[in-house]
Protein backbone atom coordinates (compact mmCIF):
# COMPACT_ATOMS: atom_id res chain seq x y z
CA UNK A 1 0.00 0.00 0.00
CA UNK A 2 1.39 3.32 -0.93
CA UNK A 3 1.74 6.21 1.45
CA UNK A 4 -0.90 8.72 1.30
CA UNK A 5 0.23 12.19 0.27
CA UNK A 6 -1.41 14.78 3.03
CA UNK A 7 -0.64 18.59 2.70
CA UNK A 8 -0.10 20.52 5.32
CA UNK A 9 -1.43 24.36 4.69
CA UNK A 10 1.67 26.17 5.36
CA UNK A 11 0.65 29.96 5.37
CA UNK A 12 1.42 30.26 9.48
CA UNK A 13 1.06 28.03 12.36
CA UNK A 14 2.46 24.79 13.58
CA UNK A 15 3.54 23.47 10.44
CA UNK A 16 6.26 21.68 11.47
CA UNK A 17 4.54 19.87 14.47
CA UNK A 18 1.80 18.55 12.11
CA UNK A 19 4.08 17.45 9.43
CA UNK A 20 5.74 15.21 12.04
CA UNK A 21 2.80 13.75 13.04
CA UNK A 22 1.82 12.61 9.91
CA UNK A 23 4.68 11.29 8.59
CA UNK A 24 4.63 9.10 11.84
CA UNK A 25 1.55 7.85 10.85
CA UNK A 26 3.21 6.83 7.67
CA UNK A 27 2.19 9.77 5.44
CA UNK A 28 3.97 11.29 2.81
CA UNK A 29 3.51 14.80 4.74
CA UNK A 30 3.92 18.13 2.81
CA UNK A 31 3.57 21.83 3.04
CA UNK A 32 1.02 23.34 1.04
CA UNK A 33 1.74 27.08 0.02
CA UNK A 34 1.11 27.19 -3.47
CA UNK A 35 -2.24 26.07 -5.45
CA UNK A 36 0.34 23.50 -7.82
CA UNK A 37 1.34 22.17 -4.45
CA UNK A 38 -2.63 21.63 -3.35
CA UNK A 39 -2.72 19.33 -6.71
CA UNK A 40 -0.88 17.09 -5.62
CA UNK A 41 -2.22 15.96 -2.24
CA UNK A 42 -4.65 13.55 -1.34
CA UNK A 43 -5.72 15.48 1.69
CA UNK A 44 -4.82 18.47 3.64
CA UNK A 45 -4.56 19.35 7.27
CA UNK A 46 -5.17 22.94 8.69
CA UNK A 47 -2.61 23.53 11.23
CA UNK A 48 -3.13 25.58 14.26
CA UNK A 49 -2.16 29.08 14.35
CA UNK A 50 -3.88 33.09 13.78
CA UNK A 51 -7.31 32.41 11.77
CA UNK A 52 -7.71 35.72 10.66
CA UNK A 53 -3.90 35.95 9.27
CA UNK A 54 -4.42 32.52 7.99
CA UNK A 55 -7.68 33.90 6.30
CA UNK A 56 -6.02 37.09 4.69
CA UNK A 57 -2.71 34.47 3.25
CA UNK A 58 -5.52 32.16 2.15
CA UNK A 59 -6.88 35.09 -0.20
CA UNK A 60 -3.56 37.19 -0.94
CA UNK A 61 -1.79 33.57 -2.22
CA UNK A 62 -4.95 32.69 -4.12
CA UNK A 63 -5.84 29.35 -2.63
CA UNK A 64 -9.23 29.67 -1.82
CA UNK A 65 -10.88 28.99 -4.98
CA UNK A 66 -8.75 26.22 -5.31
CA UNK A 67 -9.19 24.41 -1.82
CA UNK A 68 -13.04 24.73 -1.78
CA UNK A 69 -13.50 22.95 -5.13
CA UNK A 70 -11.10 20.09 -3.55
CA UNK A 71 -13.18 20.27 -0.53
CA UNK A 72 -16.49 20.10 -3.00
CA UNK A 73 -14.65 17.46 -4.85
CA UNK A 74 -14.44 15.11 -1.47
CA UNK A 75 -10.97 15.75 -0.47
CA UNK A 76 -10.34 14.89 3.34
CA UNK A 77 -9.36 17.98 5.38
CA UNK A 78 -8.06 18.02 9.26
CA UNK A 79 -8.04 21.27 11.44
CA UNK A 80 -7.11 21.32 14.59
CA UNK A 81 -8.05 24.97 16.70
CA UNK A 82 -7.61 27.93 13.73
CA UNK A 83 -8.05 25.04 11.05
CA UNK A 84 -11.40 24.35 12.67
CA UNK A 85 -12.39 28.14 12.51
CA UNK A 86 -11.19 27.99 8.83
CA UNK A 87 -13.67 24.86 8.49
CA UNK A 88 -16.54 26.30 10.10
CA UNK A 89 -19.23 27.86 7.85
CA UNK A 90 -20.25 30.04 10.93
CA UNK A 91 -17.75 31.88 12.97
CA UNK A 92 -18.45 34.21 16.25
CA UNK A 93 -16.73 36.42 17.41
CA UNK A 94 -14.52 36.35 14.55
CA UNK A 95 -13.12 39.79 12.46
CA UNK A 96 -15.88 40.61 9.65
CA UNK A 97 -14.11 39.57 6.40
CA UNK A 98 -12.70 36.92 7.96
CA UNK A 99 -13.90 33.88 5.72
CA UNK A 100 -13.56 29.74 6.40
CA UNK A 101 -13.75 27.41 3.26
CA UNK A 102 -16.57 26.01 2.10
CA UNK A 103 -16.44 23.09 4.89
CA UNK A 104 -18.66 21.64 8.25
CA UNK A 105 -22.26 23.08 8.75
CA UNK A 106 -21.38 24.28 12.43
CA UNK A 107 -21.17 27.35 14.23
CA UNK A 108 -17.42 27.86 15.97
CA UNK A 109 -16.75 30.32 19.07
CA UNK A 110 -13.22 31.98 18.36
CA UNK A 111 -11.09 32.21 21.86
CA UNK A 112 -14.31 31.21 23.33
CA UNK A 113 -12.69 29.75 26.50
CA UNK A 114 -11.14 32.86 26.98
CA UNK A 115 -7.50 34.39 26.46
CA UNK A 116 -4.19 32.89 26.75
CA UNK A 117 -4.25 33.07 30.91
CA UNK A 118 -7.13 30.57 30.51
CA UNK A 119 -5.75 28.11 28.10
CA UNK A 120 -5.66 24.62 29.55
CA UNK A 121 -5.10 20.92 29.29
CA UNK A 122 -8.00 18.71 29.99
CA UNK A 123 -9.21 14.91 29.10
CA UNK A 124 -11.45 14.27 25.84
CA UNK A 125 -12.49 11.12 24.30
CA UNK A 126 -13.34 10.61 20.76
CA UNK A 127 -15.78 8.20 19.11
CA UNK A 128 -14.07 6.65 16.82
CA UNK A 129 -10.84 6.40 18.23
CA UNK A 130 -10.42 3.51 20.94
CA UNK A 131 -8.20 3.63 23.88
CA UNK A 132 -7.76 6.14 26.65
CA UNK A 133 -9.13 9.58 26.68
CA UNK A 134 -6.99 12.19 24.89
CA UNK A 135 -4.89 14.28 26.84
CA UNK A 136 -6.09 17.49 25.02
CA UNK A 137 -4.04 20.60 24.39
CA UNK A 138 -6.58 24.13 24.04
CA UNK A 139 -4.44 27.06 23.32
CA UNK A 140 -6.94 30.41 23.40
CA UNK A 141 -9.05 27.37 21.29
CA UNK A 142 -12.67 27.88 19.69
CA UNK A 143 -15.69 25.62 20.31
CA UNK A 144 -18.73 24.59 18.77
CA UNK A 145 -22.06 26.14 19.41
CA UNK A 146 -24.12 24.99 16.89
CA UNK A 147 -24.23 21.31 14.58
CA UNK A 148 -25.89 20.83 11.06
CA UNK A 149 -27.82 17.81 10.15
CA UNK A 150 -24.94 15.98 8.66
CA UNK A 151 -22.19 17.06 11.46
CA UNK A 152 -21.48 13.86 13.79
CA UNK A 153 -20.38 15.70 17.05
CA UNK A 154 -17.36 12.87 18.27
CA UNK A 155 -15.87 14.48 21.40
CA UNK A 156 -16.70 16.79 24.24
CA UNK A 157 -14.72 17.92 27.37
CA UNK A 158 -15.46 15.78 29.74
CA UNK A 159 -14.94 17.90 32.77
CA UNK A 160 -14.64 21.27 34.74
CA UNK A 161 -16.25 24.35 33.76
CA UNK A 162 -16.34 23.54 30.49
CA UNK A 163 -17.40 20.07 30.60
CA UNK A 164 -19.86 19.32 27.88
CA UNK A 165 -18.61 21.76 25.37
CA UNK A 166 -18.23 20.48 21.63
CA UNK A 167 -14.42 20.14 20.83
CA UNK A 168 -14.49 17.48 17.95
CA UNK A 169 -16.24 17.13 14.89
CA UNK A 170 -16.83 15.37 11.72
CA UNK A 171 -18.81 15.54 8.77
CA UNK A 172 -18.18 13.35 5.51
CA UNK A 173 -14.44 13.60 4.78
CA UNK A 174 -14.03 16.77 6.87
CA UNK A 175 -12.91 16.56 10.63
CA UNK A 176 -12.06 19.57 13.09
CA UNK A 177 -11.04 19.72 16.56
CA UNK A 178 -10.81 22.23 19.10
CA UNK A 179 -7.68 21.15 20.77
CA UNK A 180 -4.24 20.71 19.12
CA UNK A 181 -3.17 16.48 19.34
CA UNK A 182 0.19 17.38 17.20
CA UNK A 183 1.71 19.06 20.42
CA UNK A 184 0.81 15.79 22.19
CA UNK A 185 2.85 12.98 20.52
CA UNK A 186 -0.61 11.15 20.76
CA UNK A 187 -0.62 10.36 17.33
CA UNK A 188 -4.18 8.54 17.09
CA UNK A 189 -6.25 11.93 15.50
CA UNK A 190 -3.63 11.50 12.77
CA UNK A 191 -3.58 8.23 12.05
CA UNK A 192 -7.69 8.53 11.98
CA UNK A 193 -7.47 11.11 9.55
CA UNK A 194 -4.52 9.33 7.28
CA UNK A 195 -6.87 5.95 7.40
CA UNK A 196 -9.65 8.26 6.13
CA UNK A 197 -7.40 10.15 3.36
CA UNK A 198 -6.72 6.19 2.38
CA UNK A 199 -10.28 5.18 2.10
CA UNK A 200 -11.40 8.52 0.13
CA UNK B 1 14.26 22.92 36.07
CA UNK B 2 11.02 23.16 37.13
CA UNK B 3 8.76 20.69 35.75
CA UNK B 4 5.41 22.54 35.16
CA UNK B 5 3.39 19.94 33.59
CA UNK B 6 0.05 18.27 34.88
CA UNK B 7 -0.05 15.04 35.16
CA UNK B 8 -2.01 14.01 32.33
CA UNK B 9 -5.00 11.69 34.04
CA UNK B 10 -8.16 12.76 35.75
CA UNK B 11 -10.83 15.14 34.40
CA UNK B 12 -10.19 18.56 36.10
CA UNK B 13 -8.60 20.97 33.70
CA UNK B 14 -5.55 22.79 34.10
CA UNK B 15 -4.24 26.35 33.15
CA UNK B 16 -0.85 27.51 32.65
CA UNK B 17 1.41 24.22 31.98
CA UNK B 18 5.13 25.11 30.20
CA UNK B 19 2.88 22.81 27.08
CA UNK B 20 0.49 25.35 27.27
CA UNK B 21 2.81 28.38 27.69
CA UNK B 22 4.85 27.13 24.99
CA UNK B 23 2.58 26.03 22.44
CA UNK B 24 0.95 29.27 22.46
CA UNK B 25 4.12 30.50 20.81
CA UNK B 26 4.10 27.38 18.63
CA UNK B 27 0.89 29.09 17.10
CA UNK B 28 2.59 32.22 16.34
CA UNK B 29 5.22 30.51 14.33
CA UNK B 30 5.36 31.72 10.45
CA UNK B 31 3.84 34.81 11.55
CA UNK B 32 4.77 38.55 12.30
CA UNK B 33 4.01 40.55 16.03
CA UNK B 34 4.23 44.30 15.61
CA UNK B 35 4.87 46.60 18.64
CA UNK B 36 1.84 49.21 18.63
CA UNK B 37 1.44 52.38 21.05
CA UNK B 38 -2.93 52.71 20.80
CA UNK B 39 -5.66 50.82 19.96
CA UNK B 40 -5.66 52.27 16.15
CA UNK B 41 -2.14 51.38 15.77
CA UNK B 42 -3.16 47.74 17.18
CA UNK B 43 -6.31 47.57 14.64
CA UNK B 44 -3.79 48.72 11.42
CA UNK B 45 -1.46 45.75 12.38
CA UNK B 46 -4.59 43.29 13.07
CA UNK B 47 -5.70 44.15 8.99
CA UNK B 48 -2.67 43.63 7.92
CA UNK B 49 -2.48 40.05 9.09
CA UNK B 50 -0.49 40.54 12.41
CA UNK B 51 -0.78 37.15 14.34
CA UNK B 52 -0.43 39.09 17.43
CA UNK B 53 0.44 42.71 19.13
CA UNK B 54 2.91 44.04 21.28
CA UNK B 55 1.57 47.17 23.57
CA UNK B 56 4.06 49.42 24.77
CA UNK B 57 4.17 53.32 25.14
CA UNK B 58 6.72 54.27 23.06
CA UNK B 59 8.13 52.45 20.35
CA UNK B 60 11.84 51.74 20.50
CA UNK B 61 13.13 54.51 18.21
CA UNK B 62 11.25 57.27 20.39
CA UNK B 63 12.64 55.13 23.23
CA UNK B 64 15.42 56.06 22.18
CA UNK B 65 15.33 59.59 20.93
CA UNK B 66 13.51 60.97 23.98
CA UNK B 67 15.62 58.85 26.58
CA UNK B 68 13.89 58.62 30.39
CA UNK B 69 13.31 55.93 32.32
CA UNK B 70 10.79 53.22 30.50
CA UNK B 71 8.10 51.32 31.73
CA UNK B 72 5.39 48.67 31.16
CA UNK B 73 2.16 50.85 29.35
CA UNK B 74 -0.54 52.33 31.17
CA UNK B 75 -3.67 49.71 31.63
CA UNK B 76 -6.11 52.35 30.01
CA UNK B 77 -4.25 51.72 26.91
CA UNK B 78 -3.52 47.88 27.15
CA UNK B 79 -7.32 47.61 27.94
CA UNK B 80 -7.74 49.45 24.69
CA UNK B 81 -5.74 47.69 22.37
CA UNK B 82 -7.22 44.69 23.91
CA UNK B 83 -10.44 45.74 23.00
CA UNK B 84 -9.89 46.86 19.75
CA UNK B 85 -8.49 43.68 18.09
CA UNK B 86 -9.64 40.04 18.12
CA UNK B 87 -5.52 38.74 17.75
CA UNK B 88 -3.39 38.02 20.79
CA UNK B 89 -2.11 40.82 22.91
CA UNK B 90 1.22 41.06 24.44
CA UNK B 91 2.71 43.72 26.60
CA UNK B 92 6.43 44.73 27.92
CA UNK B 93 7.77 44.45 31.63
CA UNK B 94 10.89 45.80 32.70
CA UNK B 95 13.74 43.30 33.22
CA UNK B 96 12.84 41.62 36.53
CA UNK B 97 9.87 43.77 37.66
CA UNK B 98 7.56 40.94 38.51
CA UNK B 99 4.97 43.26 39.63
CA UNK B 100 4.43 44.74 36.37
CA UNK B 101 3.96 41.06 35.20
CA UNK B 102 1.77 40.77 37.79
CA UNK B 103 -0.08 43.75 36.63
CA UNK B 104 -0.11 42.44 33.14
CA UNK B 105 -1.30 39.12 33.55
CA UNK B 106 -4.38 40.49 35.74
CA UNK B 107 -5.22 42.84 32.80
CA UNK B 108 -5.73 39.31 30.74
CA UNK B 109 -2.30 39.54 28.29
CA UNK B 110 -1.66 37.06 25.93
CA UNK B 111 2.23 37.18 26.54
CA UNK B 112 4.96 39.31 28.71
CA UNK B 113 7.69 40.26 27.20
CA UNK B 114 9.87 41.07 29.79
CA UNK B 115 12.04 43.04 27.67
CA UNK B 116 15.52 45.28 27.21
CA UNK B 117 13.88 47.92 25.60
CA UNK B 118 12.54 49.35 28.52
CA UNK B 119 14.71 50.31 31.43
CA UNK B 120 15.79 47.40 33.80
CA UNK B 121 14.54 47.28 37.36
CA UNK B 122 17.05 44.53 38.79
CA UNK B 123 20.35 44.44 37.30
CA UNK B 124 21.19 40.58 38.75
CA UNK B 125 17.56 39.05 38.17
CA UNK B 126 14.74 38.82 36.00
CA UNK B 127 11.63 37.14 36.84
CA UNK B 128 10.88 34.19 38.13
CA UNK B 129 8.36 33.26 35.22
CA UNK B 130 7.31 29.95 36.72
CA UNK B 131 5.80 31.78 39.08
CA UNK B 132 2.61 32.75 36.37
CA UNK B 133 0.24 31.87 34.35
CA UNK B 134 0.62 33.79 32.01
CA UNK B 135 3.60 33.35 29.11
CA UNK B 136 6.89 34.85 28.77
CA UNK B 137 8.79 36.39 25.38
CA UNK B 138 12.70 37.02 26.31
CA UNK B 139 15.49 38.16 24.52
CA UNK B 140 18.80 36.59 23.86
CA UNK B 141 22.26 37.48 22.07
CA UNK B 142 23.31 33.92 22.33
CA UNK B 143 22.66 30.46 23.30
CA UNK B 144 23.59 30.26 26.89
CA UNK B 145 21.26 33.48 27.73
CA UNK B 146 18.36 31.75 25.83
CA UNK B 147 18.78 28.45 28.16
CA UNK B 148 19.52 30.80 30.90
CA UNK B 149 15.94 32.76 30.18
CA UNK B 150 14.03 28.97 29.28
CA UNK B 151 15.64 27.73 32.54
CA UNK B 152 13.72 30.84 34.52
CA UNK B 153 10.57 29.96 32.59
CA UNK B 154 10.86 31.84 29.47
CA UNK B 155 7.96 29.98 27.15
CA UNK B 156 9.54 32.11 24.25
CA UNK B 157 13.05 33.21 23.03
CA UNK B 158 14.08 36.21 20.46
CA UNK B 159 16.87 37.68 18.93
CA UNK B 160 16.79 40.96 20.51
CA UNK B 161 19.13 42.80 18.37
CA UNK B 162 19.59 46.15 18.47
CA UNK B 163 16.16 47.97 18.60
CA UNK B 164 14.37 51.29 17.35
CA UNK B 165 17.26 51.37 15.04
CA UNK B 166 16.22 49.80 11.98
CA UNK B 167 19.18 48.71 11.36
CA UNK B 168 19.28 44.75 11.09
CA UNK B 169 23.32 43.69 11.55
CA UNK B 170 22.77 42.99 15.42
CA UNK B 171 19.73 40.50 14.81
CA UNK B 172 21.14 38.88 12.10
CA UNK B 173 24.44 38.60 14.55
CA UNK B 174 22.41 36.95 17.01
CA UNK B 175 20.44 34.61 15.08
CA UNK B 176 23.63 33.71 13.45
CA UNK B 177 25.36 32.71 16.91
CA UNK B 178 22.41 31.08 18.72
CA UNK B 179 22.22 28.53 15.72
CA UNK B 180 25.89 28.12 15.49
CA UNK B 181 26.33 27.52 19.41
CA UNK B 182 23.35 24.84 18.69
CA UNK B 183 25.00 23.43 15.68
CA UNK B 184 28.42 22.88 17.92
CA UNK B 185 26.66 21.82 20.50
CA UNK B 186 25.28 18.61 18.26
CA UNK B 187 28.49 18.13 16.97
CA UNK B 188 29.76 17.56 20.84
CA UNK B 189 30.68 13.88 22.12
CA UNK B 190 28.39 13.58 25.25
CA UNK B 191 31.33 13.74 27.94
CA UNK B 192 31.90 17.28 26.80
CA UNK B 193 28.52 18.25 27.49
CA UNK B 194 29.26 18.69 30.94
CA UNK B 195 31.92 21.51 30.27
CA UNK B 196 29.53 22.99 27.37
CA UNK B 197 27.21 23.71 30.48
CA UNK B 198 29.71 25.12 32.66
CA UNK B 199 30.96 27.29 29.61
CA UNK B 200 27.07 28.16 28.45
CA UNK B 201 26.62 28.90 32.04
CA UNK B 202 23.17 27.09 31.67
CA UNK B 203 21.80 23.73 33.07
CA UNK B 204 23.48 20.66 31.83
CA UNK B 205 20.05 18.82 31.32
CA UNK B 206 18.79 21.54 28.64
CA UNK B 207 21.96 21.36 27.20
CA UNK B 208 21.81 17.84 26.67
CA UNK B 209 18.26 18.57 25.48
CA UNK B 210 19.52 21.26 22.71
CA UNK B 211 22.23 18.77 21.57
CA UNK B 212 19.89 16.21 21.24
CA UNK B 213 17.36 17.46 19.76
CA UNK B 214 19.59 20.03 17.52
CA UNK B 215 16.96 23.25 18.43
CA UNK B 216 15.85 25.32 21.43
CA UNK B 217 12.93 23.50 23.43
CA UNK B 218 10.96 26.75 22.96
CA UNK B 219 10.20 28.67 19.91
CA UNK B 220 12.88 30.65 18.50
CA UNK B 221 11.74 34.47 17.10
CA UNK B 222 13.47 37.41 15.49
CA UNK B 223 13.27 41.67 16.87
CA UNK B 224 15.55 44.28 16.72
CA UNK B 225 15.93 46.55 13.52
CA UNK B 226 13.94 44.51 11.48
CA UNK B 227 12.62 47.52 8.50
CA UNK B 228 11.96 46.16 5.65
CA UNK B 229 10.11 42.77 3.84
CA UNK B 230 13.43 41.80 2.64
CA UNK B 231 15.04 42.13 6.38
CA UNK B 232 12.21 39.63 7.73
CA UNK B 233 12.94 37.17 5.05
CA UNK B 234 16.36 37.05 5.64
CA UNK B 235 15.62 36.67 9.64
CA UNK B 236 13.40 33.65 8.34
CA UNK B 237 16.05 31.71 6.05
CA UNK B 238 18.68 32.45 9.27
CA UNK B 239 16.29 30.18 10.98
CA UNK B 240 13.95 32.54 13.16
CA UNK B 241 10.34 30.87 13.04
CA UNK B 242 8.77 33.84 13.18
CA UNK B 243 9.54 38.20 13.38
CA UNK B 244 8.87 40.86 15.66
CA UNK B 245 8.73 44.07 14.10
CA UNK B 246 8.93 47.34 16.34
CA UNK B 247 9.83 51.37 15.30
CA UNK B 248 10.06 49.71 11.73
CA UNK B 249 6.37 49.81 11.07
CA UNK B 250 5.00 53.29 12.31
CA UNK B 251 7.92 54.90 11.58
CA UNK B 252 7.28 54.27 8.23
CA UNK B 253 5.69 56.07 5.08
CA UNK B 254 2.81 53.59 4.96
CA UNK B 255 2.40 51.51 8.12
CA UNK B 256 -0.77 49.67 6.69
CA UNK B 257 1.23 48.68 3.46
CA UNK B 258 4.54 48.05 4.77
CA UNK B 259 2.79 46.02 7.78
CA UNK B 260 0.81 43.70 4.87
CA UNK B 261 4.26 43.26 3.12
CA UNK B 262 6.60 42.08 6.26
CA UNK B 263 3.74 39.56 6.47
CA UNK B 264 3.67 38.20 2.92
CA UNK B 265 7.39 38.31 3.25
CA UNK B 266 7.57 36.14 6.33
CA UNK B 267 5.27 33.35 4.88
CA UNK B 268 7.67 32.98 1.32
CA UNK B 269 10.79 34.05 3.03
CA UNK B 270 12.57 31.47 0.84
CA UNK B 271 10.99 33.16 -2.81
CA UNK B 272 12.86 35.90 -4.21
CA UNK B 273 9.71 36.47 -6.51
CA UNK B 274 7.12 37.31 -4.28
CA UNK B 275 9.32 38.86 -2.23
CA UNK B 276 10.15 41.48 -5.10
CA UNK B 277 6.83 41.72 -5.99
CA UNK B 278 5.88 42.57 -2.19
CA UNK B 279 8.92 45.11 -1.57
CA UNK B 280 7.92 47.26 -4.80
CA UNK B 281 5.69 50.92 -3.69
CA UNK B 282 6.20 50.91 -0.07
CA UNK B 283 7.43 54.47 -0.05
CA UNK B 284 10.29 55.57 2.59
CA UNK B 285 11.69 53.22 5.13
CA UNK B 286 12.36 53.81 8.41
CA UNK B 287 15.02 56.62 8.43
CA UNK B 288 17.21 54.42 11.22
CA UNK B 289 20.66 54.97 13.00
CA UNK B 290 23.66 52.56 12.19
CA UNK B 291 24.27 50.59 15.44
CA UNK B 292 28.16 51.44 15.43
CA UNK B 293 27.22 55.10 15.84
CA UNK B 294 25.20 54.06 18.85
CA UNK B 295 27.56 55.01 22.42
CA UNK B 296 28.13 51.73 24.22
CA UNK B 297 25.96 52.62 26.93
CA UNK B 298 22.84 53.04 24.91
CA UNK B 299 22.96 49.48 23.36
CA UNK B 300 19.89 48.31 24.55
CA UNK B 301 20.73 44.63 23.45
CA UNK B 302 23.65 44.01 26.61
CA UNK B 303 20.63 44.69 28.72
CA UNK B 304 20.40 41.24 30.30
CA UNK B 305 22.36 38.85 31.65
Amino acid sequence: MTAPVIGVLALQGDVREHLAALAAVGADARPVRRPGELDAVDGLVIPGGESTTISKLVDIFELREPIDKRIAGGMPVYGSCAGMIMLAAEVLDGRPDQRGFAGIEMTVRRNAFGRQVDSFEAAVEINGVPGEPFHAVFIRAPWVERVGAGVEVIGTVTGGPAADRIVAVRQGNLLATSFHPELTGDLRVHAYFAELVRAA
Amino acid sequence: MPETTAPTTGTTPVVGTARVKRGMAEMLKGGVIMDVVNAEQAKIAEDAGAVAVMALERVPADIRAQGGVSRMSDPDMIDGIIEAVSIPVMAKARIGHFVEAQILQSLGVDYVDESEVLTPADYANHIDKWAFTVPFVCGATNLGEALRRITEGAAMIRSKGEAGTGDVSNATTHMRKIRQEIRRLSSLPADELYVAAKELQAPYELVKEVAESGRLPVVLFTAGGIATPADAAMMMQLGAEGVFVGSGIFKAGNPAQRAAAIVKATTFHDDPDVLAKVSRGLGEAMVGINVDEIPQPHRLAERGW
